[in-house]
């Protein structure tokens, strides 16, 4: 029996919103634009309690990040299930990101289960967190802090079904981090749209130089270019694993060499009379290209800070005179 | 295909004689980097680690030590300009980091 007192508090407390499992076209569409980095990035949902299906007090809790396209790939996968979402206000960041940041972390979700009374909603104690959040969050905190125990599910979404059928056990597979080819592709789009400015800025001072130059850039000049910061960008994250080396900027450096030497060639640029054109390219694209690999380290998900730091220290040295020398060297040639 | 990033770099550090065998350290690593052996936690494989801190900051017993960050070239050189801790720049006008 229910006291009274009980009944009213559990009238007053309000029902979460309900969300839906499928997606509609504008989420899908809403997903291609962040992707491509059109717009804003910020890409929310509010923070708070969700309802998927018809949660009751035993149902399972599945916290997860407030940036759209982590909360879609997420609910896209609950159909037939009857959980509660905790998405924590993570500013429009994905867990994984987040929990480096610190956003997705303890202090948040702490004052998000006291802020969403969650303990009224389920008589359980238990909160499935994605694996990556691990980074942000201290198990042992939470569970000082709140009570609830947390349980690390797997790091893909599209595991969470095999993983609550298995009663909440997840197998190595849905533990390991994977990094294939169509993981590297979707990321490229962001690696290319921000050189677009450079680019810009790149081609507003060839236009400038054109006027004086007695060999102005032309059509060529452009392509090499293009292909340089194509190979950087989406080439070589694309054969990350097949490209010879160890470090990003190697491996953007090497096709960034065998582009430009490919192009060079066509062009006759290893000739006499354009050689000094030639060696300029041969200098600063593959290093263009090889900076722009690097870059790709904070997308990837293997290397570590300190990895990334000893590369750079290599790297660098070789990059930025390589570049300063090529870019002197087709100066040279364009007036002289 | 498994990708491998440079060896001897990672700041991982485990002390042996404060692990209590949870084995949470194994379950939160995305690379696989611990075996379990006879309740002590080993590191088995420590070049695949890309020190997220997710380890250190879940070991009920401190026993793991590691230098987090963000590996992230972009955010590295900043930080030399900034003098701060490099962070990723997925929050702001979307640097390419993540
Ligand atoms: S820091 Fe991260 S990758 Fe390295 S061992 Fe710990 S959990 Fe694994
Ligand atoms: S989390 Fe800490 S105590 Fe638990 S097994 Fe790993 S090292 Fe040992």
């Amino acid at each position: 029996m229910k006291t009274n007192a009980q009944i009213t508090a559990q009238r007053r407390l309000p029902a979460p919103p309900t969300v839906s499992t499928r997606l509609t076209l504008r989420d899908r569409l809403g997903a291609w634009r962040v992707r491509w980095g059109i717009g804003r990035m910020r890409y929310t949902v509010e923070p708070g309690l969700y309802a998927v299906g018809t949660p009751n007090d035993a149902s399972p809790v599945l916290v997860s990040a407030n940036y759209k396209l982590t909360f879609d790939s997420l609910r896209r996968e609950l159909s037939g299930v009857d959980c509660w979402l905790l998405i924590l206000d993570t500013k429009g960041i994905n867990v994984w990101c987040a929990a480096g940041k610190g956003t997705f972390g303890t202090r948040e979700l702490v004052a998000r289960i006291e802020k969403t009374r969650l303990a009224r909603y389920v008589s359980h104690k238990t909160l499935i967190l994605p694996q990556l959040g691990a980074s942000g969050v201290s198990a042992h905190e939470i569970k000082k802090q709140t009570g609830f125990t947390v349980t690390y599910g797997p790091v893909r979404a599209e595991d969470i079904k095999a993983f609550l059928a298995a009663g909440s056990k997840a197998n190595p597979k849905m533990r390991a981090v994977r990094f294939n080819l169509w993981d590297r592709l979707v990321l490229t789009p962001m690696e290319l749209v921000p050189t677009t400015k450079v680019s810009l800025m790149v081609f507003g001072a060839l236009f400038l130089l054109n006027l004086f130059a007695k060999r102005p850039f032309g059509l060529y000049d452009f392509l090499a270019y293009a292909v340089a910061v194509l190979i950087g960008t989406v080439l070589a994250p694309l054969l990350l694993p097949i490209l010879p080396g160890k470090s990003f900027a190697f491996k953007g450096w090497f096709i960034g060499a065998l582009g430009t030497a490919g192009i060079a060639w066509a062009c006759g640029w290893f000739a006499p009379p354009d050689l000094l054109l030639g060696i300029g390219y041969m200098l600063a694209l593959p290093a263009h290209a090889a900076y722009l690999a690097m870059n790709f380290t904070g997308s990837s998900t293997y290397t570590s800070p300190s990895g990334v730091l000893k590369e750079m220290k290599i790297a660098l040295p070789f990059i930025l005179p390589a570049l300063a020398a090529g870019i002197i060297l087709i100066l040279i040639k364009a007036f002289i | 295909m498994k990708h491998r990033y440079l060896k001897n770099v990672s700041t991982l550090t485990l002390q042996a004689e404060k692990c209590i065998g949870c084995g949470l350290c194994a379950e939160v690593c995305p690379h696989n980097v611990f075996t379990l052996n006879e309740r002590k936690a080993r590191i088995a494989d420590k070049d695949a680690c890309m020190e997220c801190g997710a380890c250190a900051l879940n070991c009920p017993s401190q026993a793991l030590g590691v230098h987090a960050g963000v590996g992230c070239a972009a955010a590295i050189i900043q930080s030399w300009f900034t003098g701060k801790e490099p962070t990723c720049g997925c929050s702001d006008d979307g640097g390419g980091c993540c």
